[in-house]
C-alpha cells in the first residue's frame, strides 16, 4: 500500500455541470482509483460521474511565479463587462 | 409454526446481516484508508438489505418482532444464514475471497427474486441488486490483483479461496421449503443459478491466473441452524448490548 500512486479525483455533481476538484485518493491501478473514488466522495450522492487523474500527470504552477502569472490581472477591472448597462427585459444575467 | 414466507425472508436476511458484520470487523483494520471505506461501504449496504428482510420475517411472521429484535436477540441456532457468510475474515485475501463467492451468487439470487410473486421481495431484490453487482465488481478487481500480483499475494488468495470452497455447493442447496416457496413463485431456484455462477467465477479466476480450487466435500446445515463454533462468537459481540440492556435506544 505503501506504493501505491496518488490520484485526484473530480466528480460531476449533476449533468450538464463540470467536474470539480473533490479531493484524493490511493490506488494500485485505475480501476482501484475509481472504486477508490466512488466509495470515498460519491457515497451521499454527490455525484453521477467521476474522473480520476494520476497526481503526478497534473502540471501545477510555480507558488513563486504567482506575482507575474496573477497579480497583472489585478488592475484590469476593463476586463470586466461591468461597464454596460443591462436593459430590463433581459433575465438571467 | 413460522411461516414459510417469514423463513424464507429471514434466511434472506440473515446472510446479509451475518456478512454485513463481519466484514464491518474490518472498520479501521483495512490495509489502507480508502479500503476500510470501501468494505464499511460493503457492509453497510448488507445490513440495509437485512434491514428489510428482517421486517418482512418480522411481518409476516406477526408476533411482534421487528427487524432489530431478529437481529439482537434470537440465538445461534435461529440463525439460517449459509456456513460461507460466517466464516472468519482471515487475512485480506480470505475476506475478498468470501465476498466475491458471495456476491457472485448474491447478484444472481437478487437478480431472479426480483421477479419474485412477493412484491415485497421483489422491490427489495430489485434495489439490493445495484449495490450487489458493485460487491462482485469489487471483489472479483481484488481477486485479480491478489491472484495476478506477488507470489505472496497468489499464495494468500489461493488459501483464501480454498478455506471458503467447502461452503459454495450449500449457496445453491435447495431444500423442502425452497421447493415449496418456488412452486409458488415466491422464491428462487438456487440450483438453476450454478451454470452462470460458475462461468462467471471461472472468468474472474482465469483472468486471475488461479485454478479453480479442487472439489471438496461440500459442508451444509446453515439453513437448519447448524453452524459453525464461529457464528456465536460473531453473536456475542454484535448482539452484546441489546443482551445485557434490553430495549436499549440512543
Amino acid at each position: 500500500m505503501k506504493d501505491w500512486a496518488l490520484w485526484e479525483v473530480f466528480v460531476r455533481a449533476k449533468g450538464g455541470l463540470s467536474h470539480r476538484h473533490a479531493g484524493s485518493v490511493h490506488a494500485a491501478d485505475a480501476k482501484m482509483a475509481l472504486e477508490h473514488a466512488r466509495d470515498a466522495y460519491t457515497r451521499r450522492m454527490e455525484g453521477v460521474s467521476l474522473w480520476v487523474v494520476p497526481s503526478a500527470q497534473i502540471v501545477a504552477s510555480d507558488p513563486a511565479d504567482s506575482g507575474p502569472l496573477f497579480e497583472p490581472a489585478e488592475d484590469k477591472i476593463y476586463r470586466h463587462p461591468t461597464f454596460y448597462s443591462i436593459p430590463d427585459h433581459i433575465k438571467h444575467i | 409454526m413460522t411461516p414459510p414466507l417469514a423463513q424464507y425472508a429471514l434466511r434472506l436476511g440473515d446472510d446479509s446481516l451475518i456478512l454485513g458484520q463481519r466484514l464491518s470487523e474490518w472498520c479501521g483494520h483495512a490495509p489502507a484508508l480508502e479500503v476500510d471505506l470501501s468494505l464499511a461501504n460493503v457492509a453497510l449496504d448488507l445490513i440495509g438489505q437485512a434491514t428489510y428482510f428482517l421486517g418482512v420475517a418480522g411481518d409476516v411472521e406477526a408476533k411482534g418482532r421487528d427487524a432489530d429484535r431478529l437481529a439482537f436477540t434470537r440465538d445461534a441456532l435461529d440463525f439460517s444464514n449459509c456456513l460461507l457468510v460466517e466464516q472468519p475474515n482471515g487475512d485480506f485475501a480470505q475476506t475478498i475471497a468470501r465476498q466475491f463467492l458471495f456476491s457472485a451468487f448474491q447478484e444472481l439470487q437478487l437478480g431472479a427474486l426480483a421477479s419474485s410473486k412477493d412484491e415485497r421481495l421483489a422491490a427489495i431484490a430489485d434495489k439490493a441488486v445495484k449495490e450487489v453487482t458493485y460487491h462482485k465488481q469489487l471483489a472479483g478487481g481484488w481477486i485479480v490483483r491478489l491472484g495476478d500480483g506477488t507470489d505472496e499475494s497468489k499464495q494468500r488468495v489461493v488459501a483464501g479461496l480454498d478455506w471458503m470452497w467447502r461452503f459454495v455447493d450449500e449457496m445453491f442447496d435447495m431444500d423442502a421449503l425452497d421447493r415449496k416457496l418456488l412452486k409458488d413463485g415466491v422464491a428462487v431456484d438456487k440450483a438453476a443459478l450454478r451454470p452462470a455462477w460458475d462461468a462467471r467465477v471461472d472468468a474472474v479466476l482465469s483472468e486471475a491466473t488461479l485454478a479453480r480450487p479442487a472439489p471438496r466435500r461440500p459442508v451444509l446445515g446453515g439453513r437448519a441452524g447448524h453452524h459453525s463454533e464461529h457464528l456465536g462468537h460473531l453473536l456475542s459481540e454484535m448482539q452484546f448490548l441489546q443482551r445485557a440492556y434490553p430495549g436499549a435506544t440512543w
